[in-house]
């Protein structure tokens, strides 16, 4: 039995070239529908990378209760020093506490085709130390009382006029890049930094948007628990408390809901297309074989072989469509970086990201459009009258 | 017209191949209605933005606040009809998700500013009675089933109360109304007054947020917004102004290359589509060759074999097409009843005709090369079965 499979199934798939028009159909059609499936994914993928790859576990990052992005929230200039010398904050080497007040202000930038938002964060000299994966790859870090800047990489790549030595003008005054800063592609990349005093002073906002604090070692998590409870034994505060990371990752589900949508809906209606598609072609294949398939059957073939040889084909063609629509989006898209709004109502650049799981995931509804596409026609294949097949050819 | 019988015949010859590929048409198209309907929302197509209003933001960002005391000097440039301010409040109804726009302005200027929009006179009146009344727009207000009189609770995401507290609690004391179809674009906004937020907000007292400015003459909108910027040149308070509708568009633009990525999802579904319904058409007069032969021994000439082989393909692409086309707007009806994130869109005029287009010039690529063919048909050689 597995011999007369594997002898039809090879017949069939070896005649596939004499029939290439309809069966590009197949390769086509699927393809186009996996090449849009990871193309939208790899989109949504890349922005939780960068948005995830922020922040670290091992920090806590505390905001004004109940807002959902940095850019709203707001405490008090009187709050930050209490905040700064609670329980479970790690302190360095000499005694302070290892927190940064830092304020979050957005700044409109110019690029080609209209002005895109920009955060520009003022950070405190501890708000550096804290973060070992901001590195200055070029220039110099901003001095304080200065009114200088440091831009993130993914920034200068995205918005013109950034380049070391540009001049920005803020309110009134103009600011100078003095540096490039890079952070493993994170969310930070696509900012501005500067002194957090010389942002409050610009800015007129004496306070700080967050204050991220660095957790007491060994264990972050019983700090975490320990600066939460203290933040909430004291009714002065109404702050929120979460880890660096936990705040970033939930930045990126909005976004990465709504794309996911979009490619369902997307997707489906495309692979509804494609399986008619299939069909039509996979018919065809069994009308193209009718004399062939019959003659089989006369000389002993029993329907299984036959049915397995229709089926067979329509995979081979599905798999191909589906290796060749992950391949063209692989090719086209991926590491090509973009920006959007992120939830804090600025820019976030990030790269598509073409992953090993995505392809599996299109080449799943590739088989699976082939399985569909190929069972019906495989079915008439088996049940052709032979005689009038025979006497059809 | 005579000919409709013989070609909607020759178009069914093999049911379930016509049945295929219809529904492979219907899907592509459902896709280009959707995605068209959604482009035209993101482009703000079927918003009409043209009252000559200008917006005056900091340079900075608009969300940094403008002061009050911009006021007197905006006011002053000739021109300038009527000068409203407002402020963002950033209000969450219930869920993040029942996501719409609140902003705190003062009723009178309100109301010589959007002179498009109807508020009836007792409606403004009690507005203006109560501090902690709002009106809505209609849009608004059937979105949610409101009524006047409703208490509306909304917990700010940027303005804490004196006491701390985010939640706030306005009463809705009117609902506005377009005065002509789609002229006034805040039926979809919420406004409270801006006395009441000042007063009650725990930070930022005495800053306007961003200037509204109605004009006079429509077409003076760039000199006076430059105007209006070259007076604060060089201060803290930096302003740039421009129209309402750029304004807009420039909140869209930020989301990023939208168009790009609709219009390479629709490239690839109509290449994919070409080759189906192509490969679909070839078969269908492949197979019709003896008859197309015995038709033009009969008389039938060359053009109108030829016409007769378009005239399928066409019907074809149409039938798929306005298929399509009617699931598309089916469907959005029922997105705009389930996605309350979203405002109600339709397919407008331009979404039908790029359809239409598309529809012809799909029947047309696929219809041309088969049809060229059944036109050069030798008799002999087609009688004969020699291909």
């Amino acid at each position: 039995m597995l011999r007369q499979i594997l002898a039809v199934s090879s017949m069939s798939l070896r005649s596939i070239p004499q029939r290439l028009g309809t069966s590009l159909v197949i390769v086509v059609g699927i393809g186009g529908v996996v090449a849009v499936l990871v193309a939208l994914l790899s989109m949504s993928k890349g922005f939780e990378y960068t948005l995830k790859g922020t922040g670290s576990d091992a920090r806590a990052l505390l905001l004004s209760a109940g807002v959902t992005a940095e850019l709203s929230s707001y405490i008090g200039p009187d709050s930050v020093p209490l905040l700064r010398e609670l329980p479970g904050v790690r302190r360095g080497a000499d005694g302070k506490p290892l927190a940064s007040a830092e304020i979050v202000v957005i700044t409109e930038l110019r690029r080609h085709g209209g002005d895109v938002n920009v955060a520009l964060r003022g950070v405190e000299p501890a708000g550096i130390a804290m973060r070992p994966e901001v590195r200055i790859v070029e220039g110099r870090l901003f001095r304080p009382g200065l009114q200088e800047v440091i831009a993130g990489r993914s920034a200068r790549q995205q918005f013109s006029g950034l380049q070391l030595g540009a001049r920005l003008q803020f309110r009134g005054s103009q600011w100078t890049v003095v540096g490039i800063f890079d952070s493993g592609g994170d969310a930070h990349e696509s900012e501005l930094w500067t002194d957090a005093d010389t942002a409050r002073s610009a800015f007129g906002r004496p306070g700080a948007s967050g204050v991220l604090a660095e957790l007491a070692p060994p264990d972050p998590a019983t700090a975490l628990q320990t600066l939460k409870n203290a933040v909430t034994a004291d009714p002065r505060f109404q702050v929120d408390v979460q880890t660096e990371r936990h705040y970033f990752t939930a930045q990126s589900q909005g976004f990465t809901e709504q794309i996911t949508l979009l490619t369902a809906v997307v997707t489906a209606i495309m692979a509804f297309g494609a399986v008619f598609g299939a069909l039509n072609t996979m018919y065809s294949a069994v009308s193209a074989r009718q004399s062939e398939i019959a003659t089989l059957r006369a000389i002993g073939f029993s329907g299984l072989p036959v049915m397995v040889s229709v089926l067979a084909e329509s995979i081979a063609l599905a798999l191909a469509g589906g290796a060749a629509g992950g391949a063209l989006a692989y090719l086209l898209f991926d590491g090509m970086s973009v920006s959007t709004l992120g939830q804090n109502f600025t820019q976030v650049a990030f790269s598509f990201a073409v992953t090993p799981g995505l392809l599996l995931r299109g080449m799943a509804w590739a088989l699976a459009i082939g399985l569909i596409g190929g069972f019906f026609p495989a079915l008439r294949a088996v049940r052709l009258p032979v005689a009038d097949a025979l006497r059809a050819g | 017209m005579k000919y409709f019988a013989l070609v909607w015949a020759t178009l069914w010859r093999k049911r379930a191949r016509t049945v295929f590929t219809l529904l492979s048409l219907v899907a592509a198209f459902l896709l280009l209605g959707l995605l068209q309907a959604a482009h035209a929302l993101f482009s703000l197509g079927s918003v009409n933005l043209a009252a000559p209003i200008l917006i005056t933001q900091a340079r900075v960002s608009f969300t940094s606040p403008l002061p009050l005391r911009l006021l007197p000097q905006i006011e002053a440039v000739p021109g300038v009809a009527a000068v409203s301010w407002s402020q963002f409040f950033g209000g969450v109804y219930k869920d993040p998700k029942n996501f719409f726009p609140q902003f705190a302005t003062v009723p009178e200027r309100w109301r010589r500013v959007f002179s498009e929009c109807r508020l009836p006179e007792e409606q403004f009146q009690a507005w203006q009675a109560s501090r902690t009344a709002a009106v809505a727009g209609r849009e608004l207000a059937e979105r949610f089933g409101w009524k006047v009189g409703e208490r509306i609770p909304l917990q700010s995401q940027i303005w804490p109360r004196r006491d701390g507290d985010r939640a706030w609690t306005f009463d809705l004391v009117g609902i506005f109304d377009d005065s002509a179809k789609g002229s006034c674009a805040r039926v979809g906004n919420m406004y409270i007054r801006y006395d009441y937020f000042d007063e009650e907000r725990q930070f930022g007292r005495g800053n306007a947020g961003i200037y509204v400015l109605r004009l006079q003459d429509p077409a003076r909108a760039e000199a006076i917004g430059r105007q209006v910027d070259a007076m604060f040149e060089n201060s803290p308070d930096e302003t740039k102004t421009q129209t309402e509708k750029d304004f807009t568009l420039n909140f869209v633009r930020q989301i990023g290359n939208l168009s790009l990525i609709l219009y390479s999802i629709l490239g690839a579904v109509f290449f994919t589509l070409l080759l189906l319904t192509g490969n679909t058409m070839s078969q269908a007069v492949r197979e019709r060759i003896p008859e197309l032969a015995v038709l033009k021994t009969i008389g039938y000439a060359d053009g109108t074999l030829l016409a007769l082989v378009l005239a399928e393909s066409l019907l074809l692409c149409t039938l798929g097409g306005l298929g399509g086309m009617l699931l598309s707007v089916l469907a959005m009806r029922v997105l705009a009843k389930v996605q309350m994130q979203f405002p109600p869109f339709h397919a407008d005029l331009r979404v039908w005709l790029t359809a239409l287009a598309s529809m012809l010039l799909l029947g047309l690529a696929v219809g041309l090369p088969p049809a060229l063919r059944a036109g050069r048909l030798s008799i002999v050689d087609a009688l004969a079965e020699r291909r």
